[in-house]
């Protein structure tokens, strides 16, 4: 028994420890709501993520660019369970969530939204968002909650449309808001506007910043688009062929040579 | 739509809330018209024996409950197995092998208990090592045939005196005959369902005999269908749907998939041994060949033409589709199934009976109305 604990323990000691040693270094109070400890992982021969120390302060917005290939989709996954980690582990709100499924993950409150737009197609708008919602309300709160999720997504009167027949821009709003709807801690959002015309990525924009101000979600944005990280994050990371290259505030990133370099598609 | 539903919970009738719960997107029928044609056909089927061969009907009807077992693993949960008939067998055999054993009514009921556990529970082992080693999609649908096809080898081999369960013999091809006769309850309060018929004398019809064992079935069917629609209705029911279209962004949900998947195949075991019984029980026999590939096919043939959605096409789906089969000559009647099921998959593919419910409701409103209709009185948002 009391191993379990000691071991429990050192879990929860050891990414705080890390952070207490980066407060000391820049006097950042904030607390670490996510990292991950040198994160490996390998598709075969190919090595996707190289040694990844990445972490994320509660309530933060911090983006996450890089080139094509550069692993920003293998981090977020890696991140959510869909991938098994090679070798490192994460951390999150000070326990070591490295072996947890999925499900586990978000249940301690992690959600995403994947890449391509992932709705449930043949069920209606009011059906897709009850799904997360049914978990943790009943009854009058239920609906409440849906026709809040509904409206936020900009989808009141669709809510008996199959969600395969909105279109791209709304799909994307549609997911943000059921990934959301969990009320996470942590939101995930792998490419949000890709695809989306500017009138849709300044809705989006927008949704993002609110829930990141008025709840508090602490966000991670996988973006290429720079105008639109510099609209909505403070902190950016960038990946290059599987490792952090560059980590910082946005103006610093974006006027950086050797960013623009790797992004221009010179010599690694 | 939804500006009525906020407060209308409060005074809808007794009928009305009780009829929701088999109510919501994940089945057809939801106007006052389809329980009143429920409730026809239901009416329909009771009388039936009274003018046709409720003997073969009854065996359609035991089908059906393997129809469903299919239609809610597949059709609702997305894994597509072709291995109901394993559990259907295992259902039959565990029936036959009890029952012989403890031939008396406490014995025979046990036995209808153990074929229904047996069902499930080697639905739970095979559905353990698959969704729990992360076996998907494709992978899943070959081990189940593969698990068919291993089966109906074990068992044909089974013909050797040594093949016994204590008075039972497994008997190979020959079979297990002299399965004694279905009697429920305990000894002094028992009913026998089967041979044991009960004369009926209608006037302008005249004198007939009705089976109890008919009778059995069909409340049997109609509580599976009933109780099916309110799970595929419910809270689970929307995650069994989510699984089936998406896996990934249903665990990304917090759904544990994995159990899900397990659950739900368990359910359709212990169902398809439910079938199994009633199978086994009727013909007082069983052998390999409900092992057989070709019984194996059978389920997705039933529901892939009745609608893989629908638990109400899966039911009509067999009853019709035994009924063409038993009365055509055997090649003719396959080459017929053959040329059906590709004509649904090209033409129909989401199936018969959703197909006709939209016909229905296009007739009824007019083109173009038919996406409002279907809820008339009692709008969706009720279920919750």
């Amino acid at each position: 028994m009391s191993d379990t604990e000691t071991e429990s323990d050192v879990d929860s000691l050891g990414p705080n420890v890390r952070q207490t040693a980066a407060e000391l270094a820049t006097g950042d109070r904030t607390e670490t709501l996510l990292q991950t400890d040198g994160l490996v992982k390998q598709f075969g021969g190919f090595t996707a993520t190289d040694d990844v120390d990445f972490s994320v302060a509660e309530g933060e917005l911090r983006c996450l660019i890089g080139p094509n290939g550069a692993g920003k989709s293998t981090l977020l996954n890696l991140i959510t369970g869909t991938y098994e980690a090679s070798d490192g582990s994460i951390y999150y709100n000070g326990h070591d969530i490295t072996d947890l499924d999925p499900h586990e993950r978000v249940s301690r409150g992690i959600s995403m939204k994947f890449q391509v737009p992932s709705v449930y197609g043949d069920l209606s708008v009011r059906e897709n968002v009850r799904l997360p919602v049914q978990q943790f309300a009943d009854g009058e709160e239920r609906r409440r909650l849906v026709a809040e999720a509904i409206e936020a997504a900009g989808l009141t009167g669709y809510e008996d449309v199959d969600a395969g027949q909105l279109s791209h821009g709304q799909q994307q709003q549609l997911e943000i808001g059921m990934a959301a709807a969990l009320e996470p801690d942590l939101l995930l959002l792998d490419e949000p506007v890709a695809g989306l015309d500017v009138a849709e990525r300044e809705a989006i924009a927008e949704r993002i910043t609110r829930l990141n101000e008025e709840q508090g979600i602490a966000f991670v944005v996988i973006e290429h688009d720079t105008d639109f990280v510099a609209s909505i994050a403070e902190e950016v990371t960038v990946l290059h062929n599987g490792e952090v290259f560059r980590e910082g505030p946005v103006e610093e990133i974006e006027s950086d040579p050797e960013v623009q370099r790797i992004y221009l598609g010179g010599e690694s | 739509m939804s500006t009525n539903s906020a407060n209308g919970e409060a005074d809808r009738s007794l009928p009305s809330r009780l009829r929701s719960r088999f109510e919501g997107p994940n089945t057809i029928g939801e106007s006052r018209g389809f329980w009143v044609g429920f409730a026809v056909a239901v009416a329909a089927l009771a009388v039936y024996p009274a003018f046709g061969d409720g003997s073969q009907l009854s065996l359609f009807m035991v089908l059906a409950l393997l129809g469903l077992s299919l239609s809610v693993v597949w059709g609702y949960s997305g894994v597509l197995s072709f291995g109901q008939v394993v559990f259907f067998g295992i259902g039959a055999y565990t029936f036959g092998v009890v029952s012989i054993n403890f031939a008396t009514p406490g014995g025979i009921t046990a036995a209808v208990v153990a074929g229904i556990v047996g069902g499930g529970l080697s639905a739970a082992i095979l559905g353990y090592f698959m969704f729990y080693g992360g076996v998907r999609d494709v992978y899943v649908t070959i081990i189940t045939l593969v698990s068919t096809i291993v089966m109906h080898t074990f068992m044909a081999q089974t013909a050797g005196s040594e093949w016994a369960i204590g008075e039972a013999a497994l008997g190979g091809f020959n079979g297990m005959p002299d399965i004694p006769l279905l009697t429920l309850g305990v000894e002094g309060v028992s009913y026998q369902f089967i041979y044991n018929p009960f004369p009926m004398r209608i006037i302008g019809i005249g004198a007939f005999e009705i089976s109890p064992f008919y009778y059995l079935v069909l409340v049997l069917l109609v509580g599976t269908y009933l109780g099916l629609r309110a799970l595929v209705n419910s809270d689970y029911g929307r995650v069994m749907v989510a699984v089936r279209e998406d896996e990934d962004r249903t665990e990304m949900f917090g759904y544990n998939v994995t159990r899900v998947k397990f659950v739900v195949f368990t359910l359709g075991g212990a169902l398809a041994g439910l079938s199994g019984v009633l199978y086994a029980a009727r013909n007082v026999y069983i052998d390999p060949t409900v092992f057989s590939l070709l019984f194996a096919t059978l389920p997705v043939i039933w529901v892939s033409i009745g609608g893989r959605k629908s638990l109400l096409g899966a039911v009509v789906a067999t009853l019709a589709i035994e009924y063409l089969r038993i009365s055509m000559a055997g090649e003719l009647a396959l080459v017929l199934l053959g040329t059906l099921l590709l004509v649904t998959i090209l033409v129909l593919p989401s199936g018969f009976v959703p197909w006709l419910h939209e016909q229905a409701i296009e007739t009824r409103l007019g083109p173009g109305e038919a996406g409002e209709a279907d809820a008339p009185d009692a709008p969706s948002e009720v279920s919750d």
